[in-house]
């Protein structure tokens, strides 16, 4: 009712309404009252056709006190007059929750029935896995796309390398349930400005064997050592437990190119989620439990053919 | 209504007429054979159809919860809905064109009142008798056979409208399964249509009869915009008959200054609508020409020429036309448009189905993520493709992409296999290698081609986009 911030409009319409029924009933008396007479009313067609003003058939005129009993009980019953709310104490998202709740009792068998199930095993389940695949498409396909395969900026499904946080059962169902936020802090300062940026990203581009700079490398690899080994590992595969990804791998989530990498080391990620950084949200109160194992089997699925 | 009535006189009037009951006489004749031949036909078709198999499968199946109709060897589905307005299209222009030719042909001999009624009135005219039977049946005082023959009629109409009810319903819901699981084993739908379309039947062509026509149906009211001077209508020819009177067979009618018309009101009792053909065209007429055969009968018996009585147009009247000016009139501007436009609908609808592709492919651009660097130089965008194969074996299909150079599909499991009659959603990714030298960012329009594997003929192509992401 926020549109409506004073009481004024309520008043207007319950108002309009009641003095609608009043009218309606007064001209279904005063037209019923009227002596049972045909009057001419001179309109004539084709020369022999003449208007009559009659009055209506009685059934039809019992047709329109039905609809106004109707109306009337409707009106005191349910929600309609105002903000008059009805006796029947009915509301649409009473309604939607009882329909949930319907749906839900009838769904719960099959779903504790997947529930009991491994992972491993439902995601070879046709039926659970087109079930999984629905609510993937209403749920995760958005960022993840319908094919599982990652955006830009989010992680690739269908290989377990992709997800920084673990491809296995128990970490998908952790990313699923919790979400997951991993920080990237900028180095750009840490690294020694412009060019230490430039050495770090010559040393990744050749853990991933890609073009760069043998010079720069050297350099490079030694601020690697001091600055981001702490979280993705002296070998630069990564630690899961940190959500720091595998650097060997040649899977670049936010861009392979060097000027993408270049802004990620100096910017940082997702240290500031209100300027466009994103999360992985969780989904403990969207989803149920079973609906989460559904989706943990999925995406399990999807790098374990 | 010639005069208004003084007022004194319309207060006791009441406003509306009731229902005088029609004991319609049975007619023979060519025009009563015709309508025998068409209720026969139309009726062996509606009972039959639903009976016939096509494989292991109900041949004629609308099948409204699946969302498919099975037409024999066709089937179509919610995107055909085109072909449905072509049905109704095809049948408006049938309606003007033959009602421009020859009037309510359609409510004399096929419109489902009529054609109910009719069977209706031979179980009654079976038990009760001819018009005259069934008046002194209703006049004479209630006795066991009148009783008898009362509950017989209507059992019998009871069963045969139930027997309609469970066929229509056969339409949607296979008949062999519908009729096996009667009585206690049908879902509450299919109980109600089939008491619905019962009572139709019952109600509508036992009861009500001429009253739907008169009262409920629109047709009656609008044909007069479709009829015109050259429509041939049932109509009595006044200059002939009049002036009326009875007269013996062998009466010289100068001498007598008598018309053909013998006045013996047999055109009025073997009308289903109960009025009088000499009081001109009224919207009343169905069209069903009882009356002509009803007059041609009396007219033998008399000796003299039939059609008195006859189907002819009103220009035809009153200017004296033969025969053959008649028939010549009857292709007329109108109605030749109306031929040359339903002509020009049927070709195209038939041409459509012949060449109707029965693979169809909805391809459908992933909106969240737009593109994505697969690995450091390689694009990718994101599809679903809806494969619909409505034909009734499986196929496997082959998905290529084609637009961009070197641009393929991601790993997808191919061929895709689709079941008979159905549909699946395969989501995939059609993968781009940008070049050395880098490409221009932007939409580049491509193509799916998605072909059967087993059959050469069977492929289709959809247009979309890919987009090359800015650097």
């Amino acid at each position: 009712m926020s549109d409506f911030t004073s009481n004024f409009w309520n008043l207007y319409i319950a108002i309009l309404t009641i003095a609608g029924i009043i009218f309606c009933i007064w001209l279904l008396v005063a037209v019923g009252k009227r002596e049972q007479k045909s009057s001419d009313s001179s309109h004539v067609w084709d020369g022999d056709l003449t208007e009559l003003n009659n009055q209506l058939p009685g059934w039809w005129r019992w047709m329109f006190w039905g609809l106004l009993i109707f109306s009337i009980g409707y009106l005191v019953y349910f929600p309609g007059l105002g903000s008059f709310k009805g006796t029947g104490d009915w509301t649409q998202i009473k309604q939607f929750d009882e329909e949930m709740t319907a749906l839900q009792a009838k769904t719960k068998p099959t779903y504790d029935s997947y529930l009991a199930m491994a992972a491993e095993d439902l995601s070879k389940n046709k039926n659970a896995m087109e079930t999984a695949g629905r609510i993937f498409s209403n749920e995760c396909a958005r960022c993840h796309g319908s094919d599982a395969g990652g955006g830009a900026g989010f992680p690739s499904l269908k290989s377990g390398d992709a997800m920084s946080w673990g491809g296995d059962v128990a970490a998908i169902k952790q990313s699923i349930t919790e979400g997951r936020t991993g920080v990237m802090t900028p180095m750009g300062e840490a690294v020694g400005g412009a060019p230490g940026v430039k050495a770090v990203v010559a040393y990744m581009r050749s853990l991933s064997g890609l073009s760069h700079d043998e010079g720069l490398m050297a350099q490079g690899g030694k601020l690697f050592e001091d600055n981001c080994a702490a979280c993705h590992g002296a070998d630069g595969k990564g630690v899961k437990e940190m959500g720091a990804p595998n650097l060997t791998d040649n899977i670049w989530v936010y861009g392979g190119s060097e000027a993408a990498m270049t802004k990620v080391v100096e910017l940082g990620k997702n240290s500031n989620l209100a300027q466009g950084d994103f999360a992985m949200p969780a989904y403990k109160g969207v989803l149920s439990q079973a609906q989460i194992h559904l989706l943990t089997a999925y995406v399990w699925g999807k790098s374990h053919k | 209504m010639s005069e208004s009535p003084a007022d004194t006189e319309v207060k006791k009037q009441k406003l509306f007429a009731a229902r005088r009951k029609l004991y319609p006489r049975f007619a023979q004749g060519t025009f009563q054979n015709w309508r025998v031949a068409l209720v026969a036909f139309s009726q062996i078709v509606y009972f039959v159809l639903p009976w016939l198999m096509w494989g292991d499968r109900q041949a004629w199946l609308l099948d409204l919860p699946a969302r498919k109709f099975y037409l024999f060897g066709v089937v179509l589905w919610p995107q055909d809905i085109i072909y449905l307005t072509a049905l109704l299209i095809i049948s408006a222009y049938s309606l003007f064109l033959f009602t421009a030719i020859a009037g309510r042909v359609w409510c004399g001999y096929a419109c489902p009142q009529t054609v109910y009624t009719e069977l209706l009135m031979w179980i009654e005219r079976a038990i009760e008798g001819n018009r005259n039977a069934r008046m002194k049946l209703d006049a004479a005082p209630w006795s066991a056979s009148k009783v008898g023959k009362k509950t017989l009629k209507h059992v019998l109409w009871l069963i045969f409208a139930l027997w309609t009810g469970i066929t229509f319903v056969g339409y949607f819901t296979p008949i062999r399964e519908l009729v096996a699981s009667l009585p206690f084993g049908l879902s509450g739908w299919e109980v109600f249509w089939i008491l619905f379309c019962t009572g139709f039947v019952y109600f509508f062509t036992g009861w009500m009869r001429e009253q739907v026509c008169k009262y409920m149906c629109p047709y009656a009211r609008f044909q007069s915009a479709m009829f015109d001077r050259d429509t041939l209508i049932i109509t009595y020819d006044a200059t002939r008959g009049e002036p009326r009177g009875a007269r013996g067979r062998k009466a010289d009618l100068t001498e007598a200054k008598l018309g053909h018309c013998v006045d013996c009101s047999v055109c009025v009792q073997v009308c289903p609508t109960g009025i009088d053909i000499r009081n001109g065209l009224q919207y009343e007429c169905i069209g069903c020409a009882a009356c002509v055969d009803g007059c041609d009968e009396v007219m033998k018996k008399m000796n003299y020429p039939l059609g008195l009585i006859r189907y002819t147009t009103e220009n035809a009247l009153a200017s004296g036309y033969s025969k053959k000016e008649v028939w010549r009139r009857v292709f007329r501007p109108r109605t030749l448009i109306y031929m040359a436009i339903l002509v020009a609908i049927i070709v195209a609808v038939a041409a459509s189905l012949w060449s109707r592709n029965t693979l169809k492919v909805d391809v459908l651009r992933d909106r969240g993520v737009m593109a994505r660097e697969a690995s450091p130089g390689v694009i990718e965008n994101i599809y679903q493709l809806q494969i619909m194969n409505t034909e009734e074996r499986a196929h496997r299909f082959v998905i290529e992409v084609s637009g961009l150079p070197g641009i393929e599909v991601g790993e997808v499991e191919q061929p895709v296999t689709v079941d008979g009659a159905s549909g699946r959603s395969v989501p995939l990714a059609a993968r781009f290698t940008l070049p050395q030298e880098g490409y221009k960012d932007g939409m580049y329009p491509i193509v799916f081609t998605i072909r059967a594997e087993d059959d050469e003929a069977l492929r289709r192509e959809e247009k979309s986009t890919f987009m090359v992401p800015r650097n």
